[in-house]
Order: C-alpha cells, then sequence, then structure tokens
C-alpha cells in the first residue's frame, strides 16, 4: 500500500461532506446527508441515534461495502489521506480484515459454524502476511488470551456452537484486532447479549484503543453504552448528525433539541414515574422521502419556528468556547433550557390494593428422556430441568412486579405457568382467590382468560400480518365474551384503539402498514379487551427505539391506572424497572435470589448478582460514578445447575464451600426485602451503593 | 394523531383485494407471459367447439401432413391428420379440455389432503408428526411411476382416477412444505397470543397458521400444476390415461409414436402443447415468487 502505512500522523478516517443514497423502484433515496467526520489515531467516535437514521450506513461507506443498489453520490472517505474510491478491488480486499476491521451484532452469524475457530482466526493472518502456519497459530493463541477467553488453546479447536455467545463475541473482536488493525468499525456489538456479558466486552472495547492504539467507531442506540466507550460523539437523525462534540460536553450540555430528547426518554437514574416522568419525543421519525424541507426534527421540535427551521441548507455551527462541539440547529443560541419543563407521561400517584396474584413455592421443571445407551446403562433416563425452582410472590392491585434476569433465568417458563400454556410441578398460584397452578388455558373460562392477558416483546411478531388490526382485536373481544353484538364489538374496537391513542381507521390497517411502537400499541390493546386485572408483559418495550420506548411506556402506566391492572413486566433493563417497577424480584437460574421494593433491591444490602447486574447496566449520566464489578465465567446450564447457591460459580463474593453445598438462607434486612444469600450481617452492612451521584460523596449505608 | 371520532371507516371487499393482490402480477413480465399461455390454453378449452375445424372424432384422410387439404377439397388440416385420419388441430384442442379440467382438479385434492396433514404434522409436533412423516416417507420412497401403475391398474383408468393417483402421490410432497412452514410460524408470537387466550388447535391452524404460509404455497401449487399436467401426459403416452376415443395430448403422442421417424408432426405438436402449458405455469410461479420478493 502507497500510503505511508504506519508512519502516516494524520487523521486514520476522513468522512468530508458525504452523502450516500440508496436507489430503489421509488428513485433515489437520500440515507445519509452531509457527514463530517475526522478520526485520530487512537480515538473512538460512537455514533449514536434510532433505527433508520443512517449510522449502519456510514460504517458500510467507510467499508466500501454499500451493496448493489447502494452508492457514495457526495464528498469523499480518505482513510490515511487517501480517498477510498480510488482503491482498486485487490487494493480495498487487503484493506478490510487487515487495515479496517469490523465487528457486527450478531455474533453467530460473523462466525462460520463449521470451521474451528482456529482455522478461522488463522485464517486473517494467513491470508494478509505472508506467514507459516505455526506463526499463525501463534498470533491467534496470543490475541484469544488478549481479549481474556480462558484457555484459549481450548477454544482454538472448538467450533463456534460450543462457546457462549459472550465468548463468540470476544472471539470475533479478537479476529478484527489479529491483524493489527488501524481502524476497528464496531457495528452494535452488544446489542444481542446479555448485560452481565455486554460489561464484559464493553470493558474489553475500553481497553483496546489504548492497548493497541486502534482507532474506534462505535454505533450503538444505547447512549450509556457511548458514554462508557467513546471519547467523542455524533448524534445522527433522518440521516444527518444534528450535534457533535465530546461525550461530555454532549452529554452535559447538549445543544440540539433533539440530542435532548433523547435524553428526556431514557430512565436515568434521577427520572420518577411520578414525580419526573419521562417525556417521549412526539411524532414519528420520518421516512427519507417524507422528510419535511430545512431542519429534519422541525415537525416533532418543540421550539420549531415557521421562516427560520423551514429553510433550506442547514449547516452545522459550532459552539462558541467549545471548539469541537458543533451542532445543526438555527436556533439553539435562543433556546432557554432552564425554562424549559416538557410534560412528561407519568403515572402519578398509585396506591396498591388488595392481594391480585399470589404465588406460593411454585415449581416448575421439565423432564428430559435421555435415550442415550450410556443412559439406558446407568438407568437414569429422566434428567429434570429446574426452570422454576420454588417462586413466591404476591402481587397487588395497581402495582408493577418486575421480574429481573438474564436470559435463561426462568423468566419466559414463569409467564407460560401464568398463562396456563403449562401447569406448574409443585405450589400455588392464586389468581383472585383461585388455584390456577393445574389449570390449562383450555381449562379456564373465557373471563378467567380475559383477566390475565399478555404483552409479548417483538413488535415485529406480535400480529397476525395476515388480519387487519381490527379483526384481531374484534376477535378477542368475541372470544372472552365481553361483546358478541357485532356492532357492539365494533364500538369496543373503536374504544380500544382510543385508549392506545392511535386513530381509529387503524382499525382496517393490516400490521405491516404500522410502525414498531404503533403495533405495540395495538398488543397493549389486545391485551387490555378483555378487562383485565392483570397483564404480564414480557420485555414490552425492549424492541422499540428510545423515543418511542418512553410514550409505549408512558401509555402503559395510564391505563394501569385507569383500570387498577396488576403489571407483571419481566425485563432484563435495570433502569426501565427502577423507573417503573414499585416492586422487584431478581431471578438467576429459576431462583428468585432477591425480592423488595424498588428502592430496596436497588440499595444496599444487595444480593450479590442484583450487585453485579446494576454495575454491568450503561447509564447515559457522566455524574454518575458505578463500581465496576464484572462477573467471570458462564451461565452455569440449567440442565445441570451448581449446587447449594445457584450463583456460587460466577459470585465475587463467595465465602466458601458454604454456598457450593448449602441452600443459602434468606437474609431479611427489612420485612418484605429478601435476599437468599449466605453473606453474614456485617457483610451486607459493610455494602456501598453501586450507583452513586459523583457529587454525593458514598456514605455506608446502615450503621 | 386526530383522537377526534372518525366514523367507522368503509371496509374493503375481499374479493377487491383479491383482485387488488392478483394485479400485483403485472411487474414482473416474466410472470405476465406465463399467465397469457395460460389465459390462452383457457380460452381454447372454454371455446373448442367454436375454434376447432374439425370434430375431434372425425375420421378424414390419415396422415396428412401439416396443412394438407382435408376430404371435401376446401377444408385444410392446419397440423395435418394423424394415423386415422382425425385433425390433430381439433384433438389438441379438444384434449385442452381434459388437461384444464383434471390437472387443476388433481392439484386441488393433493393440497386438500396434504395441507392438513402438514398443518397437523408441524403444529402438534410430537406423535402426531412422527406417524403422518412416516406415511409420508414411505409414499415419497417408491418410485413415482411405478406408484401410479399400480394405482390406475388396481383401480381403473379414468380421469377420476387419474385425480386420485395424483392426490396420492403429491399430498406427502405437499404435506412436508406445509410442515417445514408450519414449524418456523408456530413459535410467532401472535400464535403464542392465540393459545394464550385458549383458541382451539384448529382455528391456530387454520386462521393464524396457514393465511401466513400462502405465499410460498401460491408459488407452489402453480409449479405442481404444471407437474400435474406432465403427468398426465406421462400417464396417457403409458396408455394409463383417459379411456379411448376421447382425445388426449399423452395418449396421441403414444398412438403415434411408431410414425415418429416418418410423420413426427403428429407426435410433435402435443408435445408442443404439454410444454407450453407446462411452461406457463412455471413462467407464472416465477413471476409470483419474484413478486412476492419485492418490498
Amino acid at each position: 500500500m502507497d500510503n505511508g502505512g504506519k508512519d502516516y500522523d494524520g487523521p486514520v478516517l476522513e468522512c468530508k461532506n458525504l452523502c450516500i443514497s440508496y436507489f430503489t423502484r421509488a428513485g433515489e433515496i437520500p440515507a445519509v446527508i452531509d457527514f463530517n467526520m475526522t478520526l485520530h489515531q487512537g480515538e473512538s467516535i460512537g455514533l449514536v441515534g434510532e433505527s433508520g437514521c443512517g449510522k449502519s450506513t456510514v460504517a458500510m461507506a467507510i467499508m466500501q461495502y454499500l451493496g448493489s443498489n447502494g452508492a457514495i453520490v457526495g464528498g469523499e472517505v480518505l482513510y490515511k489521506g487517501r480517498d477510498l474510491s480510488t482503491f482498486s478491488p485487490e487494493e480495498l480486499r487487503q484493506l478490510r480484515g487487515n487495515e479496517i476491521a469490523m465487528v457486527y451484532q450478531e455474533p453467530m452469524a460473523s462466525l462460520n459454524p463449521s470451521m474451528t475457530l482456529g482455522r478461522q482466526l488463522m485464517e486473517v493472518p494467513l491470508c494478509h502476511e505472508n506467514i507459516d502456519e505455526k506463526e499463525a497459530y501463534d498470533r491467534a493463541v496470543k490475541i484469544l488470551s488478549d481479549v481474556k477467553l480462558p484457555d484459549p488453546e481450548r477454544v482454538m479447536s472448538v467450533y463456534p456452537h460450543q462457546i457462549s455467545g459472550g465468548q463468540q463475541q470476544r472471539v470475533v473482536i479478537a479476529m478484527a484486532l489479529l491483524s493489527n488493525p488501524s481502524l476497528l468499525l464496531l457495528d452494535e456489538p452488544t446489542t444481542a447479549l446479555d448485560v452481565t456479558v455486554e460489561a464484559g466486552i464493553v470493558e474489553l472495547i475500553g481497553e483496546i484503543a489504548g492497548r493497541f492504539n486502534t482507532s474506534m467507531v462505535y454505533i450503538s442506540h444505547n447512549l450509556g453504552l457511548i458514554l462508557e466507550t467513546c471519547d467523542r460523539v455524533n448524534v445522527m437523525y433522518s440521516g444527518v448528525v444534528v450535534e457533535h462534540g465530546s461525550v461530555a460536553e454532549v452529554f452535559d450540555q447538549m445543544r440540539h433539541p433533539y440530542t435532548k430528547g433523547l435524553f428526556g426518554c431514557i430512565p436515568l437514574p434521577g427520572a420518577d414515574k411520578t414525580a419526573h416522568p419521562l417525556v417521549p419525543i412526539r411524532g414519528q421519525l420520518p421516512l427519507p422521502h417524507q422528510r419535511p424541507k430545512g431542519c429534519y426534527f422541525g415537525p416533532r421540535c418543540d421550539f420549531f419556528e415557521a421562516g427560520t427551521c423551514d429553510q433550506e441548507n442547514l449547516a452545522m455551527t459550532t459552539v462558541p468556547d467549545e471548539p469541537g462541539h458543533t451542532v445543526r440547529c438555527r436556533r439553539w443560541q435562543q433556546i432557554d433550557w432552564d425554562n424549559y419543563h416538557p410534560e412528561g407521561v407519568g403515572a402519578g400517584e398509585m396506591e396498591a390494593g388488595e392481594v391480585v396474584l399470589s404465588i406460593n413455592n411454585m415449581k416448575k421443571y421439565y423432564e428430559i428422556t435421555d435415550n442415550s445407551i450410556a443412559a439406558m446403562i446407568s438407568g437414569k433416563r429422566v434428567r429434570h430441568v429446574k426452570a422454576n425452582e420454588s417462586i413466591t410472590f404476591d402481587a397487588r392491585a395497581c402495582e408493577t412486579v418486575a421480574v429481573v434476569g438474564e436470559s435463561g433465568c426462568g423468566k419466559s417458563t414463569f409467564a407460560k405457568v401464568l398463562m396456563g400454556l403449562e401447569t406448574a410441578t409443585d405450589g400455588m398460584v392464586v389468581f383472585n382467590g383461585k388455584d390456577i397452578s393445574q389449570e390449562e388455558v383450555q381449562d379456564r373460562t373465557p373471563a378467567q382468560i380475559g383477566s390475565m392477558q399478555m404483552i409479548f416483546q417483538n413488535p415485529f411478531d406480535t400480529l397476525n400480518p395476515s388480519h387487519t388490526v381490527g379483526s384481531q382485536l374484534a376477535r378477542v373481544i368475541r372470544k372472552f365474551g365481553v361483546e358478541t353484538d357485532g356492532d357492539k364489538v365494533e364500538a369496543r374496537v373503536m374504544e380500544l384503539l382510543d385508549l392506545v391513542k392511535l386513530p381509529r381507521d387503524f382499525a382496517r390497517r393490516r400490521p405491516r402498514q404500522l410502525s414498531g411502537g404503533q403495533k405495540q400499541r395495538v398488543g397493549i390493546a389486545r391485551a387490555f379487551a378483555g378487562n383485565p386485572s392483570t397483564v404480564v408483559a414480557d420485555e414490552p418495550v425492549s424492541a422499540l427505539d428510545v423515543s418511542v420506548q418512553a410514550a409505549v411506556t408512558g401509555l402503559l402506566m395510564d391505563i394501569q391506572k385507569t383500570y387498577r391492572t396488576t403489571l407483571i413486566f419481566i425485563s432484563h433493563d435495570l433502569s426501565l424497572v427502577r423507573y417503573l417497577a414499585d416492586r422487584v424480584v431478581v431471578m438467576y437460574l429459576g431462583n428468585i435470589v432477591e425480592q423488595g421494593t424498588t428502592d430496596e433491591v436497588f440499595s444496599p444490602p444487595y444480593h450479590p448478582y442484583t450487585e453485579a447486574l446494576l454495575s454491568a447496566v450503561p447509564i447515559a449520566d457522566t455524574s454518575i460514578n458505578k463500581q465496576r464489578i464484572i462477573l467471570e465465567g458462564n451461565l452455569p446450564s440449567v440442565t445441570n445447575p451448581p449446587s447449594g447457591c445457584p450463583f456460587n460459580t460466577r459470585c465475587p463474593r463467595k465465602i466458601g464451600e458454604i454456598c457450593e453445598t448449602v441452600v443459602p438462607p434468606v437474609f431479611e434486612p427489612i420485612p418484605g426485602h429478601q435476599i437468599a444469600c449466605h453473606l453474614s450481617v456485617e457483610n451486607f452492612q459493610a455494602m456501598q451503593p453501586v450507583i452513586v451521584q459523583a457529587n454525593q460523596p458514598a456514605s455506608p449505608a446502615a450503621e | 394523531m386526530t383522537e377526534e371520532a372518525i366514523s367507522v371507516p368503509h371496509r374493503e371487499s375481499a374479493l377487491l383485494r383479491l383482485v387488488k393482490g392478483a394485479a400485483l402480477i403485472r411487474e414482473s413480465w416474466v410472470g405476465m407471459v406465463g399467465l397469457a399461455i395460460i389465459v390462452f390454453w383457457a380460452l381454447v378449452a372454454l371455446f373448442a367447439d367454436v375454434v376447432a375445424p374439425f370434430p375431434p372424432n372425425a375420421t378424414g384422410i390419415p396422415m396428412l401432413a401439416p396443412g394438407g387439404a382435408g376430404l371435401d377439397g376446401t377444408s385444410v388440416h392446419w397440423l395435418g391428420t394423424d394415423q386415422l385420419g382425425r385433425d390433430i388441430l381439433s384433438r389438441i384442442i379438444f384434449g385442452s379440455r381434459q388437461v384444464l379440467l383434471y390437472a387443476p382438479l388433481a392439484t386441488f385434492c393433493a393440497y386438500a389432503v396434504g395441507v392438513p396433514m402438514g398443518l397437523a404434522a408441524g403444529y402438534r409436533r410430537g406423535i402426531t408428526d412422527e406417524v403422518l412423516s412416516f406415511i409420508a416417507n414411505v409414499i415419497l420412497s417408491f418410485p413415482v411411476l411405478v406408484l401410479y401403475i399400480i394405482i390406475i391398474a388396481t383401480i381403473g383408468a379414468s380421469g377420476i382416477n387419474i385425480v386420485i393417483a395424483v392426490t396420492f402421490a403429491s399430498a406427502p410432497g405437499i404435506m412436508r412444505i406445509v410442515r417445514g412452514l408450519v414449524l418456523d410460524l408456530r413459535n410467532r408470537e401472535y400464535v403464542f397470543a392465540a393459545e394464550t387466550r385458549g383458541e382451539p388447535a384448529w382455528r391456530i391452524m387454520m386462521i393464524e397458521i396457514l393465511p401466513n404460509a400462502r405465499g410460498p404455497l401460491i408459488v407452489d401449487a402453480c409449479l405442481r400444476l404444471g407437474y400435474v399436467i406432465i403427468t398426465i401426459g406421462t400417464l396417457g403416452f403409458l396408455g394409463l390415461g383417459l379411456p379411448p376415443p376421447d382425445p388426449d395430448w399423452g395418449k396421441m403422442i403414444t398412438e403415434t409414436r411408431q410414425f415418429i421417424t416418418i410423420f413426427p408432426h403428429m407426435a410433435i405438436f402435443p408435445c408442443i402443447a404439454i410444454s407450453s402449458l407446462v411452461l406457463g405455469f412455471n413462467l407464472l410461479a416465477d413471476g409470483l415468487r419474484e413478486v412476492s420478493l419485492r418490498d
């Protein structure tokens, strides 16, 4: 390569007035407009924005990988001072993987399932450098230990499916680092992972820039992750960068109304559903061919001024005294943020009522029959998978109980037992005064079914694409016997659409004509069709963009207040849980490890697992200091759980053999706050809060 | 998002939606060519009495070359006559009636059997799936032609028996396709939602799952129609088709096979008829697939 190689000391990457378009049957669709970025050696820049804002397109343009219908239509991308469009295909091939490496969201999709990891890793240096197998092998082993994979020799010899998702992503990062690239592009590298695993990967990414002097472009929708990994950040909206600056400038003194709006949507530690509710951004992201004139954020902005904001050629302006901080807004200097208090969508006070749902020592075991010859000889043909182990808690009317845990903790099984798709192995589930633990859904009355309904996770999957929204709602109304007469059913459908604040003519639409947030609203309407007393919400907003998340969460709380509904909120997002839950149940491997009111669970004393979870959650607030607790090891298999305390294999506070042999007793610092752990009272009392506002010194908990 | 009471909007009729959906095929020229061929043959079959120059079984001068003059000296046998002096063009025209009646009927029957089997196997899983899949595998492991010969030889050659034979041989293949689609669709959250509100299994299969499998199934049905036309032709060729003297494309080929070196036209024109119709269905299937993959 003739661009000076590693001696070059200018910026590694420069994008100048970059414009990227896709060409479809409908004509040219501009995906990214006037994108500028300068990235120096060892620096990391974040690209943050909601889905469809063009952040991945930028990464693809840097890789010169836009596909057959995409093209750079203006501006240029300079890699170490040389325009990438002047590279020949052979030069580009040398560049990719060698000088510029990329890490994608789904690790399993980036690894070839039919090759050992060692083979795949060795391919990189073998392809790009003239070295022999032995050297390639040694390099691969070294890089695996650099990304902190235990036992690299073993990892070299296995296939991708034999290691966990977090380990796979570490291998992908190792592969990207193998040729010591100057530039690393990370496209949502932790989105598919659990929070505690994510924390480990984020820590690793944070170290990379320092250790390998690699420049990074980090793409994410999560502002908290950007804070933890990046030096500077570009906030993108509908194909344009609306604000750019150092992380501190943008996070502490954001200037653009969209950035401000985005921060108002995320449940930071200060947010509170009664006093400081979230403020959703009204309206929705414009489609590329429906972008308004002038400022694309105009129609959703509270500071929109006709004649100013709808003029063309909106350029970035630099904030005085902050040379690196630019903002694409004509009115930012006129906005008085101190006197701007938009109304949030919160719940107001909600008084919890009588107990509606009482779960007592509920167990759910699955039987697995092993048909192997070894099992037949040893006689151990039937094994039990303990998906839920003695679940006990109550939920009251109008109360939100959050069930928190990572994948594989038994949340979904718990929901299935509640809904009657599975029956409990043991214990009681008393709902409205009746034990339903042994009643399958076919045995329940329509009224019973209607009074406990569910909201699902995936907005693209929750509605049947073949039927109209109205007919799907009407079916539920008929099924639960709320109304039977055709006109009354129709009227009730309209009522439900009003309830979730959707226009009535949506009844005639099909799901594909709705956005993700709108579909999720229909999902909520469906759950409330039978006037339920309890609604189980399984990650109802985790697949939505943050601005939509805030609106849907607000809607859910509003409806809950109106109908005094009990909400069982299953989630892995602790920030959101702190924001809207009244009580929290923390699950690990089918066991409840801690439960109590939200304040109790989120302040010390903690269960060591809760402590680690809290520490793992990325928080987009520069004034927050967190204890760093990174969990070692992998989640044990549910088929073969550890004896004693289920958390003992990963627990950073493990005290000894007792953890491995004896099931931990329940420690109750305050009545109702239960922690299943062997730690002594002194240990618990010595615990410090995990999340501390920087200006408040950490004080020891109870003296 | 306006809140004012928009009165219940007008409902689009199911028929209108169907027409609109079908009109999408216009976006694919391949599909349009296929559709044109099929419409051409359908019109030919419908108006056979009008367009055919001779009655199908009327005999005249045998083995006339294409364009030869008829017995009365004024009429023309455009595609010649066969070994018994019957007009080949007229027989092809009347033969299209048989094909366009029995091929769709047989395909429909195969679907009527295969789809419920596939739904049950894919949705119920477990023992239902094992039994149905085993039956399907046994049938599929037979050479198809042997199967046809055994069935037709046992129950006799007639139009309805062809339908039975084709259904028997094709239903397992359809079942497998449907089963595969259902195995994917049954894990969707809307199916889970239907289960949690206690919908009966038949409703989940027919209303929640089946409509979402229609895309691949429509394409498969078009392709399968083509295969069934070939099958009917093959059966006719093997002498297992419709009983004489009614015209049947496959039979026309087999009857004239011994003269093929001297009078190739007697076999070639029925061959062209079969392949053009099969091509029509295949092109339509391609077009449907192309349209369905867009946006």
